[in-house]
């Protein structure tokens, strides 16, 4: 059976040339990057020149980079590293749970939170975010892209506001990497975070932007690595791999690669809008170019994630993390959706390898598994009452 | 033989689930493992008395979704979880705390089984082309051609019989279900997860009600009911003897069940049990052990299985709980839907909201819930 992911939101496979640069660090360059000796030289370097790239992949200097273990840690230490008890903290209703369970932390700590909910396009207006500012507020964090629909927020305009009233602001930048031009300096942000594995690189790294002068608190305390900005013996290979990911995704984003994949995404949202009783959540406003978050009226969304799992197609319904626990989608539920609804949206996200090949099964497969979902939704209880 | 079909496997995390996924698994069938998760076992922990941490072999703790999804992942078959909690509180949960409430006992597991497993689990089933489910119930099913019907018997293992908890299911799902345990004994069935190299091989059976840790229905009611912001109705009243006389006052008919003995709070020479509960007057009528005895009961919400229905008098055997021996009776339709059952010999604490379950032999005709 063929097998098509579009899942790309929840990760990404690695590159053959990623898992070629990280390929030395594992046997050969082996140090610790901290150690004096040629081994620790050769790690030192390794994590030198990926640090390098970050810094372009940011637009930032390179002591600004430090690399952690991913975005929900780059979400963790903005919050924690920055939030005293008395502070005020703005961020919106469609943040990912590494934020919104974060928040819920140091309200226990007094750190009161406002959220800031989306128009039903699904686009923060910066202007609620400005009226939500108080003298105590400290920081503003809002996501670059959502996982769920793939809307572009507009940080800029955030970061003009933060800018202007002097509040800090960090990006939950973890779904725009590798499908937005990054420019921090343009973003107006304090901090933003990434992760390695939406973009092609391994799990288990991230990277942050630290503005020179953010006194951002370290979350892991120990050794001095990283300027003492987040202590923890290099993940020298991982960090290594990050680099690449970050270098090969400076280059489709120059190279027409990503509009090649915008062009796939339309052709296969406007293949399955043709169905009766679809629609597209977030469609009216900029996406990311790989994201659709489609919904099918009258069938279960669960049991059409399921249905083209079997027929070799892997999308998601909802956010990965809940997986377990199918709450509908916070996200589609902030943007007014209603919950039947939101039940009933899938989304595809492609990975930037994606194939005309590929859509083709894809729009093979959903149509009758759509069709076979809906005709059993109506299907009656038994007969006991 | 019928050609390669898919079928889908409830697996609960249990010996037995796993094991018919181990049978199927190495059919020529592609076999599906889904666990329906019905309870959020989390919700009320350390709520009045309730355990904080459930015990394993509860359906629906994480660990056996874990021990459900590691089985699956051993035997390399497709596994997903299907979120029903909220069909689950409202045709289980729900139902159970209001039949409690009304004075009744209900029995959660059939109502289970007629509203999840065999009506969303399955409908969940087809919707993603699997064409029949297997589920993990000491039960036959078979299909009689000369009546053209679906018939339920008892299995095997008698010790194990869950025929009793199966009799709401419709021809159109038995024809849609196997219970691949029907003829094997449960030291079989372990000898069968041990072979498979399943890991859950010795795991103890779960006894009790899943969505009461503890199996204390009393602080579960108390403690769902606060959760809901709802009060506990005021169902105090007189606890009168047989011969009407009130020998003393009861805290609600939530805290009875007929046939109970302890917990009635008077003092009596002879043992005294709950012989009958008026929801209406919330009167609890207690007595000695013979009067527990009645010979004849009434059920209604009715479904028939190896017939299509009652015309005339039958002669059956009637369970009227889950561990009661099958006791002779005459059945007889009885209009608007119910029939009335006379024992040939008096039975002992016919239970409203109970089931009574008819058989024929191992087959089941089928069964209602006792009015």
């Amino acid at each position: 059976m063929r097998r098509v992911y579009m899942d790309a939101n929840a990760t990404t496979p690695l590159l053959p040339e990623v898992v070629e640069a990280m390929h030395p660090y594992w046997m050969e360059h082996f140090g610790n990057a901290s150690s004096i000796h040629l081994h620790g030289q050769q790690a030192r370097t390794g994590v030198d020149r990926a640090r390098e790239t970050l810094a372009e992949f940011f637009n930032c200097h390179d002591a600004e980079v430090v690399f952690n273990s991913g975005g929900t840690e780059g979400d963790n230490t903005a919050i924690f590293g920055l939030l005293h008890p008395g502070d005020h903290f703005i961020t919106t209703s469609i943040e990912h749970s590494a934020i919104l369970q974060t928040a819920n932390r140091m309200e226990q700590k007094g750190v009161e939170t406002t959220l800031i909910a989306p128009q039903p396009n699904g686009l923060i207006d910066p202007m609620d975010i400005l009226r939500a500012i108080r003298p105590e507020t400290r920081l503003i964090s809002v996501m670059l892209a959502n996982n769920e629909t793939g809307v572009v927020q507009p940080v800029e305009a955030i970061g003009k506001i933060a800018a202007d009233t002097g509040v800090l602001f960090h990006i939950d930048a973890v779904q725009g990497a590798g499908k937005v031009k990054f420019d921090v300096r343009r973003f107006g942000c304090h901090l933003l975070s990434i992760s390695a594995h939406k973009m092609h690189g391994p799990k288990g790294v991230g990277a942050m932007f630290v503005r020179r002068g953010t006194p951002v608190e370290s979350l892991l305390v120990g050794g001095s690595h990283e300027r003492r900005r987040r202590a923890g013996t290099e993940n020298v290979a991982g960090i290594v791999g990050l680099g690449k990911a970050a270098e090969l995704a400076m280059h489709s984003l120059a190279d027409g690669t990503i509009d090649r994949l915008a062009a796939l995404r339309d052709r296969l949202e406007a293949e399955i809008l043709r169905l009766p009783g679809t629609g597209v959540n977030g469609g009216s406003v900029p996406r990311v170019a790989n994201t659709s978050n489609i919904w099918f009226d009258n069938l279960e969304g669960e049991a059409l994630v399921i249905a083209l799992d079997l027929k070799g197609v892997a999308v998601s319904g909802g956010s990965a993390c809940h997986s377990g626990a199918t709450e509908p989608s916070h996200v589609l539920m902030a943007m007014g959706i209603d919950k039947i609804r939101a039940r009933a949206s899938l989304r595809f996200s492609l990975l930037k390898t994606a194939t005309e090949a590929d859509i083709d099964y894809v729009l093979e497969v959903v149509p009758t598994a759509v069709q076979h979902v809906r005709a059993l939704s109506p299907v009656e209880a038994g007969t006991l009452a | 033989m019928t050609e390669p079909t898919t079928i889908a496997v409830a697996m609960s995390g249990g010996v037995d689930s796993s094991a018919v996924a181990a049978i199927l698994a190495r059919s020529q069938d592609t076999v599906v493992g889904l666990t329906l998760q019905l309870w959020d076992q989390t919700r009320l922990a350390g709520k009045h008395g309730i355990p904080d941490a459930p015990k394993a072999g509860r359906c629906c703790s994480l660990d056996d979704v874990y021990d459900a999804r590691r089985v699956a992942e051993h035997l390399g078959i497709p596994y997903y979880i299907v979120n029903q909690e909220e069909r689950f509180e409202q045709d289980v949960v729900r139902p159970f705390v209001s039949e409690y409430l009304a004075g009744r006992t209900p029995i959660p597991c059939s109502l289970c089984n007629n509203h999840l497993k065999f009506d969303q689990l399955l409908k969940t089933a087809r919707s993603i082309g699997a064409s029949r489910i297997a589920t993990g119930h000491y039960a036959i099913n078979e299909y009689d051609p000369a009546r053209d019907r679906w018939i339920l018997k008892r299995p095997a293992d008698t010790a194990k019989d869950q025929t009793y908890f199966l009799f709401g299911l419709t021809q159109e799902q038995l024809s849609r279900t196997l219970f691949p345990l029907g003829h094997m004994t449960k030291p079989e069935v372990r000898e069968v997860a041990r072979q498979h190299g399943l890991a859950l091989a010795e795991k103890p059976d779960s006894q009790e009600i899943c969505f009461i840790p503890g199996g204390d229905y009393k602080r579960f009611l108390t403690a769902y009911l606060e959760e809901q912001n709802e009060a506990m109705p005021a169902t105090a009243g007189e606890l009168v003897a047989s011969s009407g006389e009130v020998i003393g006052h009861h805290e609600g008919i939530a805290n009875f069940t007929v046939g109970q003995r302890k917990g009635l709070g008077v003092a009596s020479p002879s043992p005294l049990y709950v012989l009958q509960i008026d929801p209406a007057s919330h009167r609890v009528t207690v007595g000695a052990d013979a009067e527990l005895a009645t010979h004849t009961l009434r059920a209604g919400r009715l479904n028939w299985i190896s017939i299509s229905t009652l015309t005339a008098p039958m002669r059956v055997k009637i369970k009227i709980r889950h561990r009661h021996e099958p006791a002779w009776a005459t059945l007889e339709p009885s209009g608007s839907g119910e029939v009335v059952a006379t024992f040939d010999e008096p039975q002992r604490a016919v239970t409203p909201g109970q089931s009574a379950v008819f058989y024929d032999g191992d087959e089941v005709v089928g069964g209602g819930w006792i009015i």
